[in-house]
């Protein structure tokens, strides 16, 4: 009863979405303030359907119903609470229906918080929102229904997949989904301005604070995924270029050029007919990460040729929401008339910058992330591409970006001189590549030419962001005052560029002096690695809740001390599940000790994995830096202020 | 309309046109140029007598199979049923290349899922099955009498392959003289 009361609930969604998609959209084209008043409770209505479709799901998971073929393929009686409740979004259906839950949040919280916008652009937004759910909820019904019944349900079910069980994994998918689905909301703010006609600045103030919050979602999904994948997997690196990471990362490198030009078209009135170009395209990456994500695009053809129905579905639903939005751009574009003018050097050609080395970075991937389907599709032959093509290509591309990120937000609107920029940080300069070749051979005891250039960075970015501050405050009589009244906005780019600087130092460093080997050792011999002392215990047999393991210890000295004891795992899940390596890490700022149990080989004997993995927490730190930053310059008190000008000047266009 | 704004629907189109004639593809029919020739050479020990070479030149004289699989790959462990049927029908010897994995799992795995091989060769690092062109896991190779390879299966069994391909040609190869 519970599930098809969860379908019905879908179905509710469906319907409501296409009252949703259409009145209000006729109601702005034709000012009737009837039909436009629809979308705001549509929008709660729709939310509610799905929020209650999705407690149906989550209810047979918790009552292990499974009668649900869905449940059964993914869950077990024997698992721990909140690894079922995870389990909802943890295969292809169930991630679909977090996908529209979360698409109708955002759709919800639209509803709520533009009470200050115009009624009728509000409903257009809320149109092309509905539009979005009504192509998932059909995907959904017609070939990925949760609820199907199983006419003879097992005793017990299958298991989620062990790798899935995990606390940094049951997060994961919603953090992203709720990057990629906040992308929508700046599409529908792009798209309602292309429908409406209405391409001034002010859909770009409108759309800027969700694509802050979106992108700060998606770059913490991001790194968590880097992160899961660097302890779960056992394989001690934090990137591997797969198809299924480059899917969430494209994304995100277009999001990153989005939050910039929509800086520019704000403030400066320019880049408007780019800014909403990349908008589109924000959204059509996470559209087409999202696929190859849950149904495997990309591993794609794989799921395309698994089940056809679904990879036409797919491509016709590409083919309608990115051919449609792109045509409507090719029509409205043409319109946008830019006044603004700038010179070769000011802030609006530093962003310019940024954006083209972000789509060429976002081209690059997606070429090698499609470069199977590429040479396949032309009789070539099969090839792939791996970390060495991406590191090549990507390098050249992001260096550059760093090296400005700093200098661009120095830079004025509008005109600008090499020499006001640059003069005041020349001596930085060369103290950032002093300090940037000291440091390998001061600090990390060994020089090379690598870690220098990506120290010198690091701290360049540091330097630049930071001086950023001065740059605002230095010529102020008080400069605290002047300090505590720097806009949020502010805050959240130095921030977020900081961050950068952060990431430069975990990446170099880590790729450069951690070291790690593999090692055969018996209980109560040791190894030496670096200044630490790894010794093993031995192992014995343990019990989880739904796994039986094999847990080792070793003791991990420095200098004669013990400074941690550390319990590696592999664990089994019994039959039908592969077997999982629980690495054991002792965390720190500067370094991570890391043990993963392999294989036993002979009497007592057994492979560890051993590394010592320095600064690599610095990686996600920066993570969280970037998605600080988003979220305090989304909450920049210019946002929250009622734009009586807006509404006037969407009347006009209204009626136009 | 201008001609510039309409670069970013054409770019589209023609990825979207990719993508369709992807669908039509079977990333799974990787062309392998050893169908046709003899087969690489073999010389692994067996998966549970170390002592045993396992070689190729032991199954001249008839057609056999030979399947790569990893007890770390879920494809082989949905194909392994049909190899397990297969081997109980008819004097077919499949032999297992157990491909980078580990010994003990290995062996489990056949105890737990049943063992269709007449001996599996244990290739460890993995330095054979470089030598055999193994793309992925699992990959299926027909051989016939003259142990020339005719087919390779790429990716898991399954019924369809199995009546419409492997079975037919089996037939037909078993009827061939040496």
């Amino acid at each position: 009863m519970i599930p098809e009361l969860g379908l019905f609930s879908l179905i509710l969604a469906l319907s409501v979405a296409l009252v949703q998609a259409t009145l209000p959209l006729i109601g702005a084209a034709r000012n009737n303030p009837a039909w436009i008043a629809l979308a705001r409770p549509a929008a709660f209505a729709q939310a509610l359907f799905l929020f209650f479709s999705f407690g149906c799901l989550t209810w047979s998971f918790l009552h292990s119903d499974f009668s649900v073929l869905y449940v059964a393929s993914n869950s077990n009686t024997l698992m721990p609470t909140i690894y079922k409740v995870s389990a909802v979004w943890g295969a292809h259906e169930g991630s679909l229906l977090l996908w529209v839950c979360i698409l109708g949040a955002w759709g919800l919280a639209v509803a709520i918080f533009s009470r200050d916008l115009p009624d009728a652009f509000v409903a257009r937004v809320l149109a092309v929102l509905a539009m979005i759910a009504i192509g998932f909820l059909l995907f959904m019904l017609f070939t990925s229904n949760p609820f199907d019944r199983l006419p003879n349900p097992p005793p017990e079910g299958r298991t989620l997949n062990p790798l899935l069980q995990d606390p940094g994994l049951a997060i994961h998918p919603p953090m992203l989904y709720f990057g990629y689905v906040g992308f929508a909301v700046a599409f529908a703010f792009a798209i309602a301005a292309l429908i409406g006609g209405q391409m001034d600045t002010t859909w770009a103030r409108w759309a800027r604070p969700w694509t802050n919050i979106a992108w700060a979602f998606l770059t913490l999904g991001i790194a968590l995924g880097s992160w899961w994948a660097y302890y779960e997997l056992g394989w001690g690196g934090w990137w591997f270029w797969d198809p299924v990471e480059n899917a969430s990362f494209m994304p995100w490198l277009i999001g990153t050029a989005l939050i910039h030009s929509l800086a520019a078209t704000e403030k400066r009135d320019t880049l408007k007919a780019w800014t909403v170009l990349l908008a589109i395209f924000a959204f059509s990456l996470s559209l087409l990460g999202t696929f190859l994500v849950r149904s495997g695009v990309l591993t794609s053809v794989h799921a395309f040729a698994s089940d056809p129905s679904r990879g036409v579905f797919i491509l016709i639903f590409l083919l309608v929401v990115i051919g449609g939005s792109l045509t409507l751009y090719a029509v409205r574009a043409p319109e946008i008339r830019s006044n603004a003018r700038f010179d070769l050097v000011s802030r609006e050609v530093g962003i310019l910058i940024n954006n083209v080395l972000l789509l060429v970075a976002t081209l690059t991937v997606l070429l090698g992330t499609l470069f199977p389907l590429i040479t396949d599709a032309l009789g070539i032959g099969k090839y792939s591409v791996g970390p060495p093509y991406f590191n090549a290509v990507f390098l050249p591309v992001t260096a550059p970006l760093a090296a400005l990120v700093g200098v661009g937000a120095l830079a004025r609107w509008k005109s600008d001189r090499f020499g006001r920029i640059f003069k005041p940080l020349l001596v930085p300069l060369v103290i950032c590549i002093a300090l940037g070749f000291a440091f390998p051979a001061v600090v990390m005891g060994h020089f090379t030419i690598a870690a220098a250039i990506g120290m010198t960075l690091a701290l360049w970015v540091a330097w630049t962001t930071l001086y950023g501050i001065w740059a605002r405050i230095g010529a102020k009589t008080n400069r605290w005052q002047a300090l505590w009244q720097l806009p949020r906005g502010f805050w959240g780019m130095t921030l977020a560029h900081f961050g950068i600087a952060l990431f430069i130092t975990g990446i170099t460093l880590t790729s450069i002096y951690s070291h790690e080997k593999d090692v055969g050792i018996k209980a109560g011999e040791s190894y030496v690695l670096g200044d630490y002392e790894f010794v093993f215990d031995g192992i014995k047999s343990t019990r989880g809740p739904n796994y039986s393991a094999m847990t080792g210890t070793v003791r991990v000295l420095e200098n004669g001390r013990l400074i941690t004891t550390l319990h590696p795992e592999k664990r089994d899940y019994g039959p039908g599940a592969m077997p999982m390596t629980e690495a054991a890490i002792d965390p720190g700022l500067f370094r991570d000790l890391y043990v993963a149990i392999g294989e036993p080989i002979g009497e007592n004997a057994w492979a560890l994995r051993i590394y010592n993995k320095v600064y690599i927490r610095w990686i996600w730190l920066a993570a969280i830096f970037m998605a600080l930053g988003g979220v305090i310059a989304a909450t920049d008190r210019r946002y929250r202020l009622v734009k009586v000008r807006d509404l006037q000047s969407d009347r006009r266009t209204v009626t136009a | 309309m201008k001609a510039k704004f309409l670069i970013p629907l054409v770019l589209f189109l023609a990825l979207a046109a990719l993508l369709g004639v992807g669908l039509g593809l079977n990333p799974k029919e990787v062309p392998s140029p050893l169908v046709g020739k003899p087969t690489p050479k073999l010389s692994l020990p067996a998966l549970d007598d170390p002592n045993r070479i396992v070689t190729t030149e032991e199954f001249l004289g008839q057609p056999w199979l030979l399947n790569v699989w990893a007890t770390w790959c879920v494809s082989c462990r949905a194909e392994h049923h049909l190899l397990v049927e297969l081997s109980k029908h008819g004097n077919l010897p499949i032999v297992g290349l157990d491909y980078k994995d580990d010994a003990e799992a290995a062996k489990q795995w056949l105890r737990e899922l049943g063992n269709p091989y007449v001996v599996t060769a244990f290739d460890e690092k993995g330095r054979i099955a470089i030598d055999w062109g193994v793309y992925g896991t699992p990959e299926t190779y027909v051989i016939d009498k003259k142990g020339i390879i005719r087919y390779k299966q790429i990716g898991p069994l399954d019924v369809k392959t199995l009546e419409e391909k492997i079975l037919p040609l089996l037939k037909q190869l078993q009827e061939e003289t040496a």
